[in-house]
């Protein structure tokens, strides 16, 4: 919705003065909006801390009544590294570029388990805070974007088993760790820019939730996790990167494991994919935001 | 804009209501309708009819327009569905409008619920943080006012229990707790002093007090016309989305009551179809106001004695049943009631048969203002036979009285004329 803040030329005297502090004299103008409106990201900046909050409530209250709590973000891919690596690595014999399988497959996996999470959880988000959409002002797009960053405390244990199997299987990591944080980034990129097209789609069209599953399925084997994309010759694999999570996973791979071809063109296809994706997300979201309360 | 705290200019919300909103939509209608719409189109272009699926709209809010100086508490009343939440909402940025504008100066918190945000498997300190944040307060006031907090909500030994073991008192009272500590310069309040017991709601209305007193511009939504007429210093009346009336609390809660009431001095009661069971003593027919002069009337000289009447129906014998009335205030409060067997000590034999009842309230009596008229029929604290709850009107107007030949508006439910005695003593 239009918003509009300036401070008042006449009040300005009493700020001098210190009878009146700036916060109080900003006027907010309330409009019906047409058609896109801009992203405002300087308000995301200053709900920061209820981003925080959310945040942390999403993350204490999916471990506080479980038993699994934790383990659950460390079962999920191991053990589908543990199928893959008896079914494709063992029976089918794939290539795994040099690498031991179980360790190859599951390098991807712990990337593909963040995004494949993250977009279960950002998908279902705005739905599932209808209570506090309906009540309270804030920026909307806290909403998706917090239910990513719990998923965040899933990632880094996964990570650690995955250190933890490295050192089993005597791989020591190369300087090209360095791009790690970077490269989740883009997974972050990723799983928002889709996140945010479903979230916003689903409060409308309810059954967007219901392709969510379908739609992972799909998508995990159209990335390279069970198989290495040096299957695939130049060019066709630089343009596999349209995918964007060919890009996260086999620069993950790289950055630990050290892969036999450097997966730079493909990364860069991957990332520009992502930021167009997180984009226009943003962006749609932002249009379809006025009509959260009234329909959600 | 710099008196001013909220200005609103011809402020609309349309919901579009009917079949097509009555379950969501699927992606797989969408598409479809995606590709039917252009066909649909052009054979209604062709036949030449209008091809705009008419869906059902309804105006929440229409044409709605007014001021708030900085530090009023204005008071907001209608019926269900006057458009009172549709407003907050609207302004709390919550939902859009659909035309109009509204300009708001200051930080605005909104206290549409209590408890937004709870999550029960969290503690009870836990939640403070949540709800504070959520609310609008950033984490730094929210510590400086934790003990406060949980003062007011008289939680302290259960702070870091999770809140689903609360009881649902002490739940309400933490979340009101929080909301009550919160300080932008306008508050936007929706109903939240409905909920609770009486001690809960007392303590509301204090803090509500409080924050008027504070000289923040407070917004207040309640059916709860004695806190509206004693908290708000200027009452807005919604009905159907559009603005009925915004004016002093007195005046304006007045005219808002006498809006679904009779107000001619006489109400009568049809035949009911069906008609009563064979075991009904009595029904009413009419109740009618009459002055000193015997005219039917609803407007009253507060000097002068005026006669309530009761026009009914004894169906078969009976005897000590009775007839009575009840005059309760604008605010709610009831003054007097009243029955035909006061006086009587035996019992009072009535035969079938069309009666009528009158009472002579004496003048000098009820101070100035609006009443309402209950009437009811019963065996005393046995059986109840009919209760019709205010269903007449009338106004005591100020025309002299006591103290009459100076004008003053005095405070009080009652305007006796008492004796007083002069006395010099040296």
């Amino acid at each position: 919705m239009g918003v509009n803040e300036q401070v008042l030329r006449s009040d300005r005297s009493a700020i001098d003065d210190g009878r009146l502090s700036l916060t109080d004299l900003s006027v907010t103008i309330i409009q019906p909006s047409q058609g896109w409106v801009s992203l405002k990201l300087h308000e995301l900046w200053e709900y920061r801390e209820l981003l925080y909050f959310l945040t942390w409530r999403d993350i204490k209250v999916r471990y506080k009544q479980t038993v699994l709590g934790a383990a659950w973000a460390i079962i999920q891919p191991f053990f589908t590294m543990v199928v893959f690596s008896l079914f494709f690595g063992k029976l089918a014999k794939m290539p795994s570029d040099g690498i031991p399988y179980p360790i190859f497959s599951y390098a991807a996996l712990v990337p593909w388990t963040f995004f494949a999470n993250g977009l279960n959880q950002s998908s279902n988000s705005l739905v599932g805070s209808a209570n506090l959409i309906k009540k309270v002002y804030f920026p909307r797009l806290i909403v998706p974007i917090s239910s990513l960053i719990s998923g965040v405390v899933d990632f880094l244990l996964s990570f650690l088993v995955l250190l933890g199997m490295m050192l089993y299987f005597g791989i020591l990591p190369t300087w090209n760790v360095v791009w790690l944080p970077l490269l989740l980034l883009l997974a972050l990129a990723v799983a928002l820019g889709v996140g945010l097209w479903l979230s916003a789609m689903n409060v409308r069209y309810r059954d967007v939730r219901y392709v969510v599953p379908f739609l992972i399925q799909i998508w995990l084997f159209a990335t390279p996790i069970a198989y290495p994309s040096s299957l695939l010759s130049e060019p066709w694999r630089t343009l596999y990167g349209i995918n964007p999570m060919v890009g996260v996973v086999e620069g993950f791979r790289w950055a630990l494991l050290g892969t036999d071809t450097a997966p730079g063109p493909m990364i860069a296809v991957s990332s520009l994919i992502a930021m167009a994706l997180l984009i226009s997300g943003a962006f749609y979201f932002r249009r379809m935001e006025k009509t959260f309360a009234d329909v959600v | 804009m710099s008196d001013l705290a909220i200005r609103v200019g011809a402020l609309g919300k349309l919901y579009k209501i009917g079949r097509r909103q009555e379950r969501y939509k699927t992606l797989r209608e969408q598409i479809v309708d995606t590709f039917a719409t252009p066909f649909r189109r052009l054979s209604s272009a062709v036949c030449g009819q209008s091809s705009a699926v008419s869906d059902e709209v309804v105006w929440a809010l229409k044409d709605l327009s007014f001021e708030v100086n900085r530090g009023e508490v204005i008071g907001v009343i209608g019926r269900n569905g006057a458009g009172k939440s549709t407003l907050l909402k609207i302004l709390s940025r919550i939902t859009e409008p659909t035309e109009g504008y509204a300009e708001i100066q200051g930080r605005v918190a909104s206290l549409l619920e209590v408890g937004t945000g709870f999550h029960s498997e969290l503690t009870g300190r836990e939640n403070i943080y949540l709800n504070g944040a959520i609310l609008g307060m950033k984490k730094a006031e929210i510590e400086r006012k934790f003990d406060e907090i949980i003062d007011f909500a008289e939680v302290e030994k259960f702070i870091d229990t999770p809140v689903k073991h609360y009881s649902s008192g002490m739940y309400l009272r933490l979340a009101f707790a929080v909301s009550a500590h919160l300080e932008p310069e306008i508050l936007l309040v929706d109903e939240v002093l409905a909920v609770g017991d009486a001690a809960f709601q007392k303590k509301c209305l204090g803090r509500m007090g409080d924050v008027a007193k504070q000289g923040r511009t407070v917004f207040l939504v309640s059916h709860n016309m004695a806190a509206i007429t004693r908290l708000s210093d200027r009452v807005l009346w919604l009905d159907n989305g559009q603005l009925q009336a915004y004016g002093p609390p007195e005046e304006t809660v007045a005219r808002y009551l006498a809006s679904g009431i009779q107000e001619l001095g006489e109400v009568t009661f049809p035949d009911p179809s069906p008609p009563p069971s064979g075991t009904a003593y009595v029904r009413l027919l009419a109740v009618r106001i009459r002055n000193s002069e015997g005219q039917i009337t609803s407007v009253l000289d507060i000097r002068l004695p005026f006669t309530l009447e009761m026009e009914y129906q004894i169906l078969r014998r009976v005897s000590s049943l009775r007839i009575g009335f009840t005059l309760t205030a604008q605010d709610g409060v009831v003054v007097l009631s009243s029955t035909d067997m006061d006086n009587v000590e035996d019992e009072l034999e009535r035969k079938p048969g069309t009666y009528v009842s009158r009472c002579r309230i004496p003048g000098d009596l009820l101070n100035h203002g609006q009443y309402f008229v209950s009437v009811g029929s019963d065996f005393p604290l046995i059986k109840t036979h009919f209760f019709h709850d205010r269903v007449l009107a009338f106004r005591m107007e100020q025309t002299g009285g006591v103290g009459g030949h100076i004008p003053d508006r005095r405070p009080g439910m009652l305007r006796l004329r008492l004796p007083w005695n002069l006395q010099k003593i040296d």
